[in-house]
């Protein structure tokens, strides 16, 4: 019999410091450089990964304890959900359309995020951020699975979230989430960091996620406000470790701060050409309304973020160059996006309509300055021509934006009446954009963007050749039931029976 | 620098004129007249005349908008690549020096319907 030996149990700090710093080592017989190929030629300087502060002191058997308890809690809700019929208690069905967009662009956004970390991890040289970013992986991929269980029950019943996945790939208005995230994942380790960990998840992702789960919540969608709380504990470790990573670029050199400034002003602006759905989902999608974007975007973006960068001005860092500009569009863009996507909703995997009466009431007063002056005009004229038995499609497709890749909706800084137009030439070609900082952002690096895959060009070449319905049938589009307005479809009829037979006889 | 990378690295346009199919790209916008979204992605031969472009391609497309029948093309005015350009209607988009994915807009001042 072995004499036994009284295990002296692990402090914590020793606990974590096992399981993280002293997972590390110095290689030798290869060079470090070789080890780590990407991590110098951003021209991010770091002279000790050793200053690496952990954000978060959280070792791996702790967190699959946490996150195995989170998802038993999360799988029974979704349980419950299926068995008590939860996609009736919706408010109504038009509220399936900001579901859908969010599955189609936002989701699969999740998924890029796994893979992107799961390779910052690898490429960083410090073991601190290694940890991290691995840590950081997992959440991420568990996000976008939980998100797809959680709206999974719906597609049983309704149209436009048979085929997200391919309609990530495929579709127009997705392409700008898609081309923010293969942007990103095509960079380097450090440009990853602050276009994911500090522009998404620490500047934009409460305007992303706090309007849309309280928008679930007001409309009764029990399983994504499951998703949602589920989540919410990870996105605060998420905005740490962005947070982390920009300081600690910053104070290793200071040379570091003109090239983080300079991926500050891009990330920022991609970021928020992406919320431009977001903006649609708010202002006219959800039946019941939790705020306006106008709203959203001054507590979310202006107080939190005005903060954020007060604190990192000591650090030489000043406001994204976009910020103005992105302020001033905030009273534009969810009216001038949501017109563009009902124009063409033959195109897209959700539906859309004209706003009430009283929709527009509601809008004119969150938008004083702008909805009856510019956006009213354009929505009656539009109903008058569905009244008329002439409903208004714009069969002429969009000129898109080169690197947000967004048809080009937006109007001029200062002048809400014109369309914004900028147009660059590299190496003889012609290339087209939404905005100035659109285009700044291909001038810094042409190389990258003139390869980008912009649908509707795209729908123009082999193998398509301008075939619209055979575009659709690429795009996993079912024409009648998937797209148009939201008047007449399935969604709308199959609801309100389904009600009916709920509530009477 | 055109690209950051560890070695030289050369990109690939992907949308170049080869790939489609002897047409062209032309984009035509209708500026101040808001009702439609962006301009216009136009799919189209540089072998046509640019007057054929007009009547073909771009007024089937602007109907929805009142002002479309009130327009005196005699007096609309141009810019291409957002410069002041005066086209020649009898002549080709490629006598014209309409290229590829260049973008083309027409003002009709005095016309404001819907988006004054």
């Amino acid at each position: 019999m072995d004499t036994p030996v009284n295990k002296k149990k692990l402090s914590l700090k020793e606990k974590y410091s096992y399981l993280t710093r002293d997972l590390a080592w110095e290689p030798s017989y290869q060079k470090k450089e070789d080890l780590f190929p990407y991590a110098t030629y951003e021209g991010i300087k770091v002279h000790d990964w050793e200053k690496w502060e952990d954000p978060f002191r959280l070792t791996m058997d702790a967190y699959w304890k946490y996150q195995a308890e989170k998802e038993r809690k999360f799988y029974a809700i979704i349980d419950a959900f299926a068995q008590n019929n939860g996609h009736l208690k919706i408010t109504d069905a038009r509220y399936l359309s900001a579901l859908k967009i969010f599955l189609q662009a936002i989701s699969p956004g999740e998924y890029a995020a796994h893979k992107g970390f799961a390779r910052a991890g690898r490429e960083f040289p410090g073991v601190g951020p290694q940890v991290a970013c691995q840590m950081q992986a997992i959440d991420e991929i568990r996000h976008a699975q939980t998100q797809i269980h959680a709206m999974s029950n719906y597609n049983k019943f309704y149209s436009g979230f048979h085929a997200f996945a391919d309609q990530r790939d495929r579709i127009w208005y997705t392409s700008v989430a898609r081309s923010f995230f293969d942007d990103a994942m095509s960079a380097g380790p450090f440009e990853f960091m602050i276009a994911i960990g500090f522009s998404f998840e620490y500047v934009l992702t409460n305007l992303l996620f706090v309007p849309f789960m309280s928008g679930a919540a007001y409309n009764g969608d029990m399983s994504t406000v499951t998703f949602g709380f589920s989540a919410q504990s990870d996105e605060a470790r998420h905005m740490t470790l962005g947070l982390e990573c920009i300081k600690f670029m910053l104070e290793q050199d200071p040379a570091n701060v003109e090239i983080v400034q300079k991926w500050i002003d891009k990330w920022f602006w991609r970021g928020f050409r992406v919320l431009g759905l977001v903006s649609t989902m708010m202002d006219y999608m959800l039946p019941k309304r939790v705020m306006s974007w106008r709203e959203a975007w001054d507590i979310y973006g202006e107080e939190n973020g005005g903060a954020l960068f007060n604190d990192l001005a000591r650090y030489g860092i000043r406001p994204p160059k976009g910020w103005k500009d992105a302020g001033e569009a905030v009273d534009h863009m969810s009216h001038q996006f949501m017109l563009a996507l009902y124009q063409w909703n033959f195109g897209t995997a959700f539906h859309s309509w004209i706003p009430s009466d009283e929709d527009m009431d509601w809008l004119s007063k969150k938008y004083p300055d702008t909805f009856d002056k510019y956006y009213r005009p354009r929505w009656e004229h539009i109903k008058k021509m569905d009244e008329a038995g002439t409903p208004f499609n714009n069969f002429g497709l969009a000129k898109l934006c080169q690197t947000c890749q967004l048809p080009t909706v937006f109007s001029e800084p200062g002048d809400p009446s014109s369309l914004c137009h900028r147009e660059t030439e590299y190496k003889g070609e012609t290339y087209q954009f939404c905005s100035d900082h659109c285009c700044d952002i291909f001038k810094e690096e042409p190389e990258k963007f003139i390869q980008a895959w912009l649908p509707m060009p795209a729908l123009f070449q082999a193998p398509l050749n301008g075939d619209l319905e055979a575009w659709m049938e690429w795009a996993c589009l079912e024409n009648g039931s998937d797209n148009g307005d939201f008047k007449g479809s399935h969604d709308q009829v199959s609801f309100q029976k389904w009600r009916e037979m709920t509530t009477s006889n | 620098m055109s690209v950051v990378s560890r070695k030289e690295y050369i990109g690939v346009p992907r949308d170049r004129v080869e790939n489609f199919n002897g047409n062209q790209l032309v984009y035509v916008g209708w500026d101040n007249h808001l009702l439609f979204a962006s301009a216009f992605l136009l799919f189209v031969s540089p072998e046509t005349v640019f007057r054929d472009m007009v009547q073909n391609n771009v007024i089937p497309l602007i109907g929805a908008d009142p002002d479309a029948e009130k327009i005196d093309w005699d007096s609309v005015t141009w810019l291409k690549g957002n410069q002041p350009w005066t086209p020649n209607w009898d002549e080709t988009l490629a006598a014209n020096g309409i290229g590829h994915k260049m973008l083309l807009r027409f003002k009709t001042p005095s016309l404001n319907s819907i988006c004054g």
